[in-house]
């Protein structure tokens, strides 16, 4: 995508949503950092912010991590999302100076935006402050697309991709590694196949 | 002899190597092992698999490591300088239809894109090369498949292959010992295998260019290099400093232990050894040299580091820059004896272009469900493929479409990453929070896909060309591409689909998104397979050809090509080796000629 097919984009994002605060206004301009280019060092540790800077205010971050912990909560298992840095993973994410990028900026905004917007509506107050019931209560009109009014679809949308962005942050992460018993990445002598006790529960022997 | 920048060249080499990848990388190593002078000029950077990224975690990397413009393929993929757009180095497209689409993928570094391929290393088959004769389309090759099996046996021990002997049809065998054993199947694996058997489709051990166990540094320096004591030396200590295969991160990251196949850690560390062999990296060749007898005298090249052009000597010039960059090379390569470019009496230069039809389907397969902790790295995937199987079908006009294609499958508990609980919304019903956190778990591992190979037809209207006014950073012409297909690969494209939601159907599982049943929906878009071959193609008549049978354009003759250009048609099965396989076969045919001084 060139540059204005990006500003269009980021045009028409902003229209969809009913924007009623101007201080969002700010956060939607297109970042104008650079991309980490063709040949970056593979070997050095990454952090959050050295490729490009972070942009989501501390306003947006906050909200950013209440709704990261609704998708990935703590459990026995595993911590919740906001504990192993989902919230810096989605800001890198909406910060990032390419196109696809910015795309799904204009969605996680416009979605963080209308969150309290509609938290407003239904509750007088913002989302942050809503109780467990309140927050699952707008959650639950959201969080299947399929399932959502005409009116709540581009809401959907958000929800769909910033839950994709909070698992992958998370499952990214080792904490995730844990969780899904992921056990390989290390080197091994030798490849001996899956156990001869499973492949005949499943009469695969 | 090494590395060398362009102001220590010396002034005449007895061969040329243009490009650094397989074709370019096993040309220098026979070369250079049998005593030939060989200069190597690589248009990219100097590139050591030690920068590889082996064992780093996605946590670790910008974005999770997901693909960018700057990293198509993902942050740690070891492609340096590379994608299907490289800043500075445009291209022009006739048409940007999806049907019409080419997209060139470049990698420019030391070499190419052998550091991050997927190592499947695949013959062609008696088949593959006569399909004119078999059924009246393309192009026939003017060799058969035992010109190139003695080749493909040399390459498959040199390299390492891992993989079995079938004995199917078109699906050759290798000679004894050549390949490594093949790693042991997954469940899901074992689940498809077994699964499409009853479909009558035959799934079998992959081949990968996979060290599975070391290689015979014993036995292979003399069976390569029979009679060449310096050459089996090398060789076999070379062998023996490459380790197998560590069963672990995946090989697109390139690899620091040289268990799989890359020019640079295979093809280069012992052809460096003879001292035989200098490289000159950062150096953009964009035209082939005449002396007055009409015959190549060397190349100009620009030094990327100075943005100075430059000039190298020798007897004989290799281009192996890849298909397209080939003929690119051809085309700018005017003169008055040659004003449609060089090589090109025969107006073929750049024709029959040919990328590999690609399709996908995924699925998910509720029988691999919370499978206990398995790891299912082994070596990096393929370890099963199916082979095509509908050859009498085919050839009896059942199928609707002429030419065939193979089955590349994957599953298992891969490395959590961006991708592993993205867009699950269709099985969980948009759960979030703990459920959702269980539900990740019970569908950890239990996807599979299947990515179908298929066979390309040559046409009239798939081609480069100069672009009339576009150039380069360095200020050279850049090609247009037009590119169009034909019922023959769409029907193929559909028919894939249909299969694979058939197996995953036979596998009692889902297909993750609606079957495309429009062939032209269903095929992936020009190039990007990555398989592109033809536009300087070998043949019987240098009418219609660009190349004969070595390799050796037809209209100068110490001026060889030796990359996916000269492919005559594109069988299913990956190129790679065989641009390898001829590669080899024309340099020991140029040794000859120069020891018999007809070069």
């Amino acid at each position: 995508m060139d540059r204005r097919t990006t500003i269009k984009w980021v045009l028409a994002a902003g229209a969809v949503w009913p924007l009623r605060r101007t201080s969002t206004a700010r956060a939607y301009a297109a970042p104008s950092a650079r991309g980490y280019g063709t040949d970056p060092d593979l070997t050095v540790n990454h952090h959050a912010g050295e490729p490009w800077p972070l942009t989501l205010t501390a306003e947006q971050r906050t909200l950013a991590g209440i709704l990261c912990d609704i998708i990935l909560p703590a459990d026995d298992h595993s911590p919740s999302a906001s504990a192993v840095g989902v919230v810096d993973f989605i800001d890198e994410w909406v910060s990032a100076p390419y196109p696809t990028f910015q795309r799904d900026r204009g969605v996680v905004l416009g979605g963080l935006t209308w969150l309290d917007e509609e938290s407003a509506r239904r509750f007088g107050k913002d989302f942050s402050a809503l109780d467990v019931a309140g927050r699952r209560g707008i959650c639950d009109d959201i969080c299947e697309a399929s399932r959502a009014p005409t009116a709540l679809h581009e809401p959907a949308r958000f929800f769909a991709l910033y839950r994709d962005l909070t698992a992958g942050g998370f499952y990214s992460s080792p904490a995730g590694r844990k969780d899904l018993n992921y056990i390989g990445n290390v080197p091994l002598a030798n490849f001996g196949g899956p156990p001869p006790s499973l492949l005949k529960s499943l009469g695969l022997s | 002899m090494p590395f060398v920048t362009a102001d220590k060249q010396q002034s005449l080499y007895d061969v040329i190597v243009v490009g650094s990848g397989a074709g370019g990388g096993q040309a220098a190593y026979t070369l250079s092992m049998d005593g030939a002078k060989v200069l190597m000029l690589e248009a990219g950077r100097n590139y050591s698999a030690t920068e590889s990224s082996m064992f780093r975690t996605p946590d670790l990397a910008p974005l999770a490591g997901v693909g960018t413009p700057d990293k198509p393929f993902g942050f740690y993929d070891a492609t340096v300088d590379g994608g299907w757009e490289v800043p500075g180095e445009p291209y022009a497209r006739a048409s940007e239809s999806d049907a019409g689409r080419f997209e060139w993928w470049r990698a420019r570094m030391l070499g190419g894109r052998t550091n991050h391929w997927g190592r499947i290393s695949l013959r062609n088959g008696p088949y593959d090369f006569k399909p004119r004769t078999r059924d009246g389309l393309g192009y026939d090759w003017p060799i058969d498949y035992s010109d190139v099996a003695p080749y493909y046996d040399k390459v498959e021990l040199l390299i390492g292959v891992y993989g079995s002997n079938e004995g199917l049809e078109n699906t050759p065998s290798s000679s004894p010992g050549c390949l490594l054993p093949p790693p042991k199947p997954l469940v899901n694996d074992l689940l498809m295998a077994q699964r499409a058997k009853r479909l009558g489709v035959p799934a079998i051990p992959g081949h990968r260019a996979v060290l599975t166990q070391p290689l015979d540094f014993r036995r292979s320096p003399a069976r390569l290099h029979p009679g060449n004591a310096k050459a089996q030396r090398i060789l076999a200590e070379d062998m023996r400093a490459r380790s197998p295969c560590l069963w672990a991160t995946p090989c697109g990251y390139g690899c620091a232990v040289r268990a799989n196949y890359q020019s640079t850690t295979v093809h280069l560390p012992p052809a460096l050894k003879t001292g035989n062999l200098d490289i000159t990296t950062d150096a953009m060749v964009y035209e082939v040299t005449l002396g007055s007898d009409g015959r190549a005298n060397g190349v100009n090249f620009v030094d990327r580091l100075s943005g100075k052009q430059r000039h190298a000597a020798a007897r004989v010039v290799i281009l192996a820059a890849s298909a397209c960059e080939s003929a690119r090379i051809l085309l700018n390569s005017k003169s008055a004896q040659f004003p449609q470019g060089l090589a090109n009496s025969s107006g073929k230069v750049g024709r029959y272009l040919m990328d590999t039809v690609g399709s996908t389907v995924g699925g998910q397969i509720p029988l691999l469900e919370s499978l206990p902790p398995l790891n299912e790295d082994a070596a990096d995937g393929h370890q099963l493929y199916v082979p095509w199987w509908l050859y009498q079908e085919q050839l009896a006009g059942k199928l609707g479409f002429a030419r065939g294609y193979h089955i590349e499958y994957g599953g298992g508990k891969r490395m959590p990453g961006y991708g592993t609980a993205a867009g699950l919304e269709w099985l969980t019903g948009g759960s979030y929070g703990a459920k959702f956190k269980q539900e990740v778990r019970r569908y950890y591992g239990s996807f599979v896909w299947f990515d179908g190979r298929g066979e390309m037809i040559a046409n009239d209207q798939s081609y480069c060309e100069i672009d009339p006014s576009v150039k380069d950073r360095w200020d050279i012409p850049v090609l247009r591409f037009h590119w169009q297909w034909s019922d023959h690969e769409r029907r193929q494209a559909a028919h894939m689909q249909k299969t694979f939601a058939d197996i995953i159907d036979a596998m009692g599982g889902r297909t993750s998104a609606a079957v495309k049943t429009d062939g032209a929906k269903a095929i992936a878009p020009g190039g990007s397979i990555i398989h592109e071959v033809g536009g300087t193609i070998m043949g019987s008549d240098p009418k219609e050809s660009v190349t004969n049978q070595w390799g050796q354009t037809w209209d100068v003759q110490n001026l060889f090509v030796a990359d996916g250009g000269v492919f005559a048609s594109n069988a299913d099965k990956n190129p790679t080796l065989t641009i390898m396989a001829l590669a080899w076969r024309a340099s020991d045919h140029i040794l000859e000629r120069l020891r018999r001084k007809e070069l």
